[in-house]
């Protein structure tokens, strides 16, 4: 390899080329302003004032709030729904392992077995992106009905606790796994696509059988990806209400629905607020000490 | 094609590039006459790439002048300067097709009628045919092609080589060499090649600079630097040298006397860099002959006694290692005109004409 | 049962594609559907009705246009915002790389409940009226994040020696951009875009946050979950999706078949 100047290198492991990175930096906050302004503005700001919102007193009247301290809006709100946080947990959870479990083998499929069909696949991956996903759900109404093969079928095997799986929670993970698989597929995809598929022979001839070369090089190398794939699955899953309304009972609503109902319905924007804030905590921290234990920074 | 117009010398004077504490290019002056092929040559890490890229004006020198015939064109911009860079990855774009590479240096000086050079140049090359091809398309040897006539198109100053055949395979890189050889010849255009390959830059160049640690070791025609290297680095990095380090003992003449573990060496003072002190003494081993212990020997030629630990047949010679007293294998290069095979474990003595001994300074680190 | 054990991997990557698609099979069969009752769930009979009268039911036709419209213009703003700070952070070096950084990655991992009701608090507060500004400027707070992954994601797999050749071939620095890196860009740049697009054309959940009375193509769908959606909807999801795929796979198709073209008649 030649002498390859040191080249200034910013961070996230970006390389900047020699001159460029004499480039006045103005010219990137020219760059930047636009849409950081937009974000600050519509994102930060709103943020901020949902905070406040969460702190603010009821005035009397339905639906007007005045600026106040009152902690104990989150009080009511946990004591409130902390089952519901739970469900939603749960739900979340369980819908992002099994997104995981049945995005894996497709994602290995397409990364080391599909050759020159590979880019037709992951055009089909992408593809439900483009059909409307509200319709996608409802359609499960269809496939899960009571009535339908897919149930009568269970039924038979007495596997149904309830007798049914349209509004039961089962419909609703069901539903949740299948909006997202897209979101666990595709990071699956790109980490695995970037082993080397020798790496797997060397392991081999190496005397490993080929379930341990999955163990011990494949999943750590697909780290990434996993890491990836299930926070895109389970961080819109925790929020979602959609699936919730669509499949569930009244008794499977989750956080969203009751932060819906809370700031459309009833107008008590200070619980609704306060509600948000609670998940956002919660999800932030199970990031926080996900990706501390998996040890991958750069997700951008 | 013609030679080339405004081919000029190109100077480099006190050149001076630092990234923070560590020294790239360390005060180079140098002065690549017009027309020549030259060869910088070096290991990883010598700062030749950074050098090459001073002058592309793609690095920014941190003090020093590089002057273009009469201009000063330290400080301008890439886009202004006359000189044009073959890159190592070729950076052929892949957007574009090979006519339209070819053409791009053309456009963007504002040349309207590209049509004409550019396929005289895909002629010069021999890709005619393949003009409307996208880079992806093409093999290697024939992306190398297209980054030359992008280049050279332009009729630079100077057209910069960046190690452009690292990444072809044996053949097709003996082949690239002569093509190279062949077209600097038909366009005069001054050549500097950047390159780690010794056989490569002797092959080629008019004039060889090695460099190591950002300082130029010694320059000269490859047949002057490779018979009388004048360090140890170029001693060893251009072919290979034995060595041994002794004392000068005394005159005899125009020769200087070495003692070295008890054996006498005798160097013509004109291939010695120092006539007194601590001193290296060096011979190529395709200069040493080599016969058994107690053979005849001719008059003052310089020998050393040694015990062979290891004799490769390789066809036309048989290379050899043989022990010496003080504990360094020699190595001899033997073409195979007699018969005598020596063997591992035969006691030999290797001699050769002083006149083939090089005298160099002993290395400042151990 | 061993062509099962080494075939296992395709057939389960199959299985999880056609699990991907029948949803959307049902969808598409749906449409061709004529409903006993309000509710387009069940078979009854093969119609085309809701093809030929399309925009047959008041409001279907309607909304659709202003998914259209705001997520054209959302993808518009988006896109250019977004690929202005890609290139900020692979070309530049500035200070507050992390924080904006940061910034770009938060509104990807907040629920869209969040950035929903986040949003309407703040018209709420500015007494800003909800309707199609509001959805377009909550669309476009989205998108940026995205593309700028996106964009960020193609610019770093670029080699950095190209430009370097344009500018050692004469091109300033204007040039170089436009002559050389743009076009390399653009390819990504368009993915976002249509990824944005998508991503807006679909969105609900923010929709409903901010949309005060005015009717997106997705608050038409949820509004009419209750009251039985019309065939209608189905034919046009259907042909939403079926144009969308046909053009994405036929630019795969056309690339792919250039290429193999091209690449058969090169001599070694």
């Amino acid at each position: 390899m030649p002498a390859l100047a040191p080249t200034s290198g910013g961070s996230s492991g970006v390389v900047i080329s020699g001159a460029a990175a004499q480039r006045r930096p103005r010219t990137a906050y020219l760059l930047l302003i636009p849409g950081l302004a937009w974000l600050a503005i519509f994102f930060v700001v709103p943020l901020i004032s949902l905070f406040f919102t969460s702190l603010q007193a009821p005035t009397g009247k339905s639906g007007v709030y005045q600026p106040a301290f009152e902690v104990s809006n989150y009080l009511v709100a946990i004591q409130e729904y902390w089952p519901t946080f739970v469900k939603s947990f749960i739900y979340s959870g369980t819908a992002t392992v099994l997104a995981l479990i049945i995005a894996y083998p497709l994602a290995y499929f397409i990364a080391f077995r599909a050759g020159k069909w590979r880019a037709l696949l992951l055009v089909l991956v992408v593809a439900p992106f483009f059909a409307s996903f509200l319709l996608r759900t409802y359609a499960w109404r269809t496939i899960l009905a009571d009535e339908g093969f897919i149930t009568s079928f269970l039924n038979a095997l007495h596997l149904l606790p309830q007798g049914r799986i349209l509004n039961t929670p089962i419909a609703v993970v069901l539903g949740l796994t299948y909006n997202f698989l897209p979101f666990m597929i595709l990071p699956l995809y790109a980490a695995l696509e970037r082993i080397d598929p020798r790496l797997v022979e060397a392991a081999g001839d190496l005397y490993a059988s080929p379930f341990t070369g999955f163990r011990k090089v494949i999943w750590p190398l697909s780290l990434p990806g996993v890491v990836a794939g299930t926070l895109l699955t389970f961080i819109p899953a925790s929020g979602d209400y959609i699936n919730a309304t669509l499949l569930g009972a009244p008794s499977d609503r989750m956080v969203g629905n009751a932060i819906q109902t809370n700031f459309l319905q009833f107008r008590d924007y200070p619980i609704a607020s306060a509600l948000s804030f609670i998940l956002m905590a919660i999800i932030l921290a199970v990031v926080f000490v996900y990706i501390r234990r998996a040890g991958t920074e750069d997700l951008v | 094609m013609a030679a080339t117009d405004g081919v000029q010398d190109l100077q480099l004077v006190n050149l001076v590039k630092a990234f923070g504490d560590f020294v790239a290019v360390d005060d180079l002056t140098l002065t690549i006459p017009a027309g020549s092929f030259f060869a910088l040559l070096g290991p990883s890490g010598c700062g030749k790439t950074t050098t090459l890229r001073m002058v592309a004006g793609l690095e920014d020198p941190t003090s020093g002048q590089i002057l273009l015939g009469a201009s000063d064109i330290t400080n301008e911009k890439p886009y202004k300067r006359h000189v044009n860079t073959v890159f190592q990855s070729y950076a052929l774009f892949p957007h574009l097709d090979i006519f339209e590479n070819v053409a791009f240096g053309l456009r963007r000086r504002g040349i309207k009628d590209v049509a004409g050079p550019v396929n005289a140049m895909l002629e010069l090359v021999e890709l005619g045919p393949l003009a409307r091809r996208k880079p992806a398309q093409l093999s290697g040897g024939q992306q190398q092609r297209v980054a030359v006539a992008r280049a050279l198109i332009n009729q630079p100053g100077v057209l910069l080589l960046d190690e452009p055949l690292g990444a072809l395979d044996l053949k097709l890189r003996r082949q690239m060499q002569i093509e190279l050889k062949r077209i600097q010849t038909e366009v005069g255009t001054t050549f500097v090649h950047v390159t780690h390959d010794q056989e490569e830059a002797m092959t080629m160049a008019d004039t060889v600079a090695v460099m190591n640690k950002g300082r130029i070791e010694q320059m000269g025609a490859p047949i002057e630097i490779y018979e009388l290297p004048r360090t140890v680095f170029v001693a060893n990095f251009l072919g290979q040298s034995n060595i041994v380090t002794g004392s000068v003992s005394g005159r005899s003449g125009e020769d200087i006397v070495v003692s070295a573990y008890g054996a006498s060496f005798t160097i013509p003072i004109n291939r010695s860099t120092r006539q007194d002190g601590e001193i290296v003494v060096g011979v190529r081993p395709e200069k040493l002959s080599i016969a058994p212990a107690g053979s005849a020997v001719p008059d003052r030629s310089n020998r050393v006694t040694g015990k062979i630990t290891d004799a490769s047949f390789t066809g036309v010679s048989t290379q050899y290692l043989a022990m010496t007293a003080w504990g360094d294998e020699w190595m001899v290069f033997e073409q195979n005109r007699s018969a005598d095979i020596l063997r591992p474990g035969d006691e030999v003595v290797m001699h050769w004409a002083p006149a083939h001994t090089f005298g160099l300074d002993v290395p400042p680190e151990a | 049962m061993r062509w099962l054990r080494k075939n296992l991997i395709p057939i389960i990557g199959i299985l999880v594609l056609i699990y991907l698609f029948v949803p959307i099979a049902v969808v598409a069969i749906l449409s061709f559907n004529k409903p006993e009752g309000k509710f387009n769930v069940a078979w009854n009979q093969f119609s085309l009705e809701a093809w030929q009268n399309i925009c047959g039911v008041p409001g279907v036709c309607g909304s659709f246009v202003t998914s259209m419209q705001i997520g054209l213009i959302a993808t518009l703003v988006g896109t250019i915002f977004g690929t202005m700070i890609a290139f900020a952070l692979v070309r530049y070096r500035f200070r507050g790389r992390s924080t904006t950084n940061l910034l770009i990655f938060l509104p990807m991992a907040t629920p869209e409940v969040v950035l929903g009701s986040s949003l309407l608090a703040l018209f709420l507060n500015l007494a800003f009226p909800l309707g199609f500004w509001t959805v377009t400027i909550a669309h476009i707070m989205f998108i940026i994040s995205f593309v700028v992954v996106t964009v960020k994601a193609r610019l770093q797999g670029m080699d950095p020696r190209l430009e370097e050749a344009a500018r050692d071939l004469y091109a300033g620095p204007r040039a170089t951009f436009r002559y050389v890196t743009f076009p390399l860009v653009l390819p990504g740049i368009l993915g976002a875009a249509l990824l944005g697009f998508a991503l807006s054309f679909d969105d609900y959940i923010i929709s409903a946050f901010n949309a005060g009375t005015l009717v997106t193509f997705p608050i038409y769908i949820w509004g009419a979950a209750q009251r039985g959606i019309p065939v209608q909807v189905n034919a046009l999801a259907t042909l939403v999706f079926v144009i969308a795929l046909i053009t994405v796979v036929s630019v795969q198709v056309v690339g792919s078949r250039r290429r193999r073209k091209l690449e058969s008649t090169v001599s070694s």
